[in-house]
């Protein structure tokens, strides 16, 4: 039999202070029209809002605005079941694609006053405040690799990455975080 | 680095989109009426434009959209970018012919 224990292990992140790895969680990708979104939302006690590249959350659920069709539901990982039972029931008849996107992604924490400098070492984005303020989320490229990008207070993103690029992108943050701390 | 306006998500990165061709080809509504040379001329052939060319364009690392734009290919100048469906912009084309008067 062949061991499969390397396969069984998180995607490689190395130590920094300003990066650290998010516990696991539950992601679904929503697609549908507005009415359906709105509907599916507010079965997860979400508020619904068209507003482009802005992220709603409450009560540990989240949902990211990746398109005008698009979204990224976020929810603690034992929520996988309820959820997909409350948009069974809410989405029921009408057009949609939810797909259980849950081990495609891992999330990771950039946090510290020079998050935003960490980040612009690989996105091109302008990530100040004014520009990228608090609850702006957006897919986005950092050091080439597709990731989704959302800020969540001022000085700390959460970054969803493909589990394939993770340790890439965990390595290239955490080399140039070594620009940046003492 | 060149900043193109996606009509979702604003100002953005090149990086983060991808060419998508001409635009404004209608496919023939009965493929199967058109002539090997009217079906070719759908597929394959493409206005080569010297200045002002109406492009798709997609925001494929972004909200993942197709939309239009109007950019000249002299310069790589983006004159306006609008949604799938909408007219190309008048006044950009007016913008567009006053550039061609002045060149």
């Amino acid at each position: 039999m062949r061991d499969l224990s390397a396969a069984r292990q998180g995607p490689y992140v190395a130590a920094s202070p300003l990066v650290r790895p998010l516990p696991p969680m539950t992601r679904l990708l929503l697609r549908g029209g507005s009415d359906t979104l709105a509907a599916a939302l507010a079965a997860l006690g979400l508020p619904f809002t068209e507003a482009a590249c802005r992220a709603v959350s409450e009560s540990g659920r989240s949902a990211l605005w990746l398109g005008p069709d698009e979204r990224l539901l976020l929810a603690p990982q034992r929520q996988l079941i309820e959820l997909t039972q409350l948009l069974r029931e809410a989405l029921g008849g009408r057009a949609h694609s939810l797909v259980d996107v849950t081990h495609r992604q891992c999330a990771l924490e950039v946090r510290g006053p020079q998050a935003e400098v960490l980040l612009n070492c690989g996105c091109p984005l302008d990530l100040d405040p004014g520009a990228f303020p608090v609850g702006m989320c957006t897919r986005t490229v950092l050091a080439k690799a597709e990731v989704v990008l959302w800020r969540t207070a001022e000085h700390s993103f959460h970054l969803e990455v493909w589990r394939s690029f993770a340790a890439y992108l965990s390595k290239i943050l955490a080399l140039a975080a070594r620009e940046l701390t003492p | 680095m060149l900043l193109i306006s996606c009509p979702y998500c604003g100002e953005r990165p090149e990086l983060e989109f991808v060419h998508g061709g001409q635009a404004h080809i209608a496919r023939p509504g009965d493929p199967s009426a058109c002539s090997d040379q009217q079906w070719a001329d759908y597929l394959y052939r493409r206005d080569n434009i010297k200045g002002v060319h109406a492009e798709r364009w997609r925001h494929t690392h972004g909200c993942g959209r197709f939309f239009n734009a109007l950019r000249d290919t002299t310069s790589d100048h983006f004159l306006a970018t609008y949604k799938v469906g909408e007219p190309p912009p008048a006044q950009a084309q007016a913008q567009a012919q006053l550039r061609k008067a002045t060149t």
